[in-house]
């Protein structure tokens, strides 16, 4: 039995090694140990899904995965979607002023560029609702950033060709 | 910000081993972890050690002759979406679609959600909150806050695939130190929402078998709640029609109709017999269904929103979602 954990998985595409206590979570490593603060803290119990990550490419609330359990995996936050150019959904979502405060956002690109990437052509609005169900956002009520992830497929699919 | 209480963990490979890891007094399983995490933090535990299912091989989906066999680490989501599950038994695929939400499918398993803790406005709160109110039969006290007076713990079962896989006559398989025991999925229940488990503390269950149907069967889950996504079902009910004859025209030969979010244990309607001969396509057969669950499904004020409503609104749904079979809709 473990009481501290001695992590090593890969952040963002670069290996990281943390240690870390027993019972914390992905989302306090992420954010207490590593500085990654772009994943946010809101509910703690699976609710908002302003934690959402990228855990071996696919989203979920990073409050609710146990860090001991990330070992030798592959982890992505907001963070690690920059890239030489302006990632399509940062983009899309600006455009349409898709966040006010801004605190879900982190959240929702996690689970809208996880979902982009599974359904690999552009998405309808109903695919979004639903892809984006557990994420809540008090601020925008969702129409913006329906429309601005819809809006982000159909861009990535033309640059696509 | 809620923390976790402090816990060693482990994260076996084998089985065996996680099932030795058990031994430690008030260890607990911990699969996806979406049920148990909340419940510690909200402090409804306190265990020296968690034991992990993560690295277990628990993740297969596969045949055996006449049976679905479904590890119990299968996400909600990949159960949701496997396409043996959508063709043989899509009561199953709905319900697990429609746990919780997409980021909490990716996570949870069909193990946890058949394992899940009960649930109770007065016990899934802050520690604080309890306190305040008093302690109940669930969290240390002496006395229930939905049933005055009771002595037993009337917490709901609150998972969507249970009453399904009920409903299918599923077996789970439960694996401890002295080897594996096979039980029907109903007999992992019982009346008391402290202790609603028959598995004994260091048993894991790892498989689900789930039979196919011998014959045409139409079926289907309503779940109502008050939001589309996340929440916990507040109407939930299975149903099953075994057919004479592929088709609405078909009629029913069999009838299994199970309702979770009730009490601790899913609940089976009786006399589902009189409903035999009956055919989808007659209007009429969603009206009996509909009387026959309202009937005898009766809520209590232990999960969120008014039981009243709750309990008028079943035969509601219930109609509803035979005329949708009925009409080729699931
Ligand atoms: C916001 C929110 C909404 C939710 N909504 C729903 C909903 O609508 N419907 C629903 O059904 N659930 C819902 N859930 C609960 C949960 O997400 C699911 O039930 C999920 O399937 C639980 O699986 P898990 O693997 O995460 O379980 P865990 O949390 O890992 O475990 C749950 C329980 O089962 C035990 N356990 C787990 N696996 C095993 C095993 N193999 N053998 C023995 N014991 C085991 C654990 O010890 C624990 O007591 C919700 C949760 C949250 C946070
Ligand atoms: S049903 Fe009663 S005893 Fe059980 S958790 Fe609710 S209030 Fe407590
Ligand atoms: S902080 Fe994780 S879901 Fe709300
Ligand atoms: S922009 Fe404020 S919560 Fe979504």
């Amino acid at each position: 039995m473990d009481d501290v954990v001695l992590l090593r998985f890969t952040l963002n595409d670069a290996p990281v090694e943390v240690a870390a206590p027993a019972h914390w979570t992905l989302l306090e490593v992420l954010r207490y140990r590593l500085d990654q603060i772009g994943t946010k803290q809101g509910c703690d119990k699976g609710d908002c899904g302003a934690c959402t990550v990228q855990l071996d490419g696919r989203a979920v609330p990073s409050c609710l995965v146990l860090a001991a359990t990330v070992q030798g995996r592959d982890v992505r936050t907001v963070e690690g979607l920059r890239g030489p150019a302006l990632h399509p959904l940062f983009d899309a979502l600006d455009g349409a002023v898709a966040a006010q405060c801004g605190f879900c956002t982190p959240g929702i690109v996690m689970a809208a560029d996880a979902l982009l990437r599974k359904v690999g052509r552009p998405v309808t609005a109903a695919e979004v609702a639903e892809g984006l169900a557990g994420n809540l956002c008090r601020c925008t009520g969702y129409q913006k950033i329906v429309e601005a992830v819809v809006a982000a497929s159909e861009r990535s699919e033309a640059r696509r060709g | 910000m809620l923390r976790l209480p402090r816990f060693g963990i482990v994260t076996p490979t084998r089985v065996e081993d996680a099932v030795a890891a058990l031994a430690t007094p008030g260890a607990r399983v911990v699969a996806g972890g979406t049920d148990l995490l909340p419940n510690l933090k909200h402090r409804l535990d306190a265990p020296p050690v968690l034991v992990s299912l993560a690295r277990l091989p628990l993740g297969h989906v596969t045949r055996d002759g006449a049976s679905i066999v479904i590890g119990a680490g299968v996400t909600l989501a990949a159960l949701a979406e496997h396409p043996l599950i959508a063709a043989e038994m899509p009561s199953l695929a709905r319900a697990a679609g429609l746990v919780a939400s997409p980021i909490l499918r990716n996570l949870g398993t069909l193990g946890g959600n058949l394992c899940l803790d009960t649930r109770c406005r007065y016990v899934n709160q802050t520690e604080g909150w309890r306190e305040a109110l008093g302690r109940c039969l669930k969290s240390g006290g002496d006395r229930c806050h939905v049933v005055p007076g009771g002595q037993t713990c009337v917490a709901a079962l609150s998972s969507d695939c249970a009453p399904v896989l009920v409903s299918l006559d599923a077996e789970v398989v439960l694996h401890g130190p002295a080897g594996r025991r096979v039980v029907p999925l109903e007999a992992l229940y019982r009346a008391d929402g402290v202790a609603h488990l028959t598995r004994a503390p260091d048993e894991l269950l790892v498989e689900v078998r789930v039979p196919v149907a011998p014959g045409p069967r139409l079926a289907a889950y309503v779940k109502w709640t008050v939001r589309k996504s996340i929440d916990f079902p507040l109407i939930s009910v299975a149903l099953r029609f075994d057919l004479d004859a592929e088709g609405v025209d078909g009629r029913i030969v069999g009838a299994s109709i199970v309702a979770g979010a009730l009490a601790s244990t899913p609940r089976r309607v009786r006399k589902t017999e009189a409903l035999h001969g009956l055919r989808l396509a007659d209007p009429a057969t969603a009206d009996a269904v509909a009387r026959l669950a309202g009937a005898q499904l009766k809520p209590l004020d232990n999960v969120p929103y008014d039981a009243v409503y709750r309990r008028r609104m079943i035969p509601v749904h219930v109609r509803r979602a035979v005329a949708a079979l009925a009409a080729g809709a699931s």
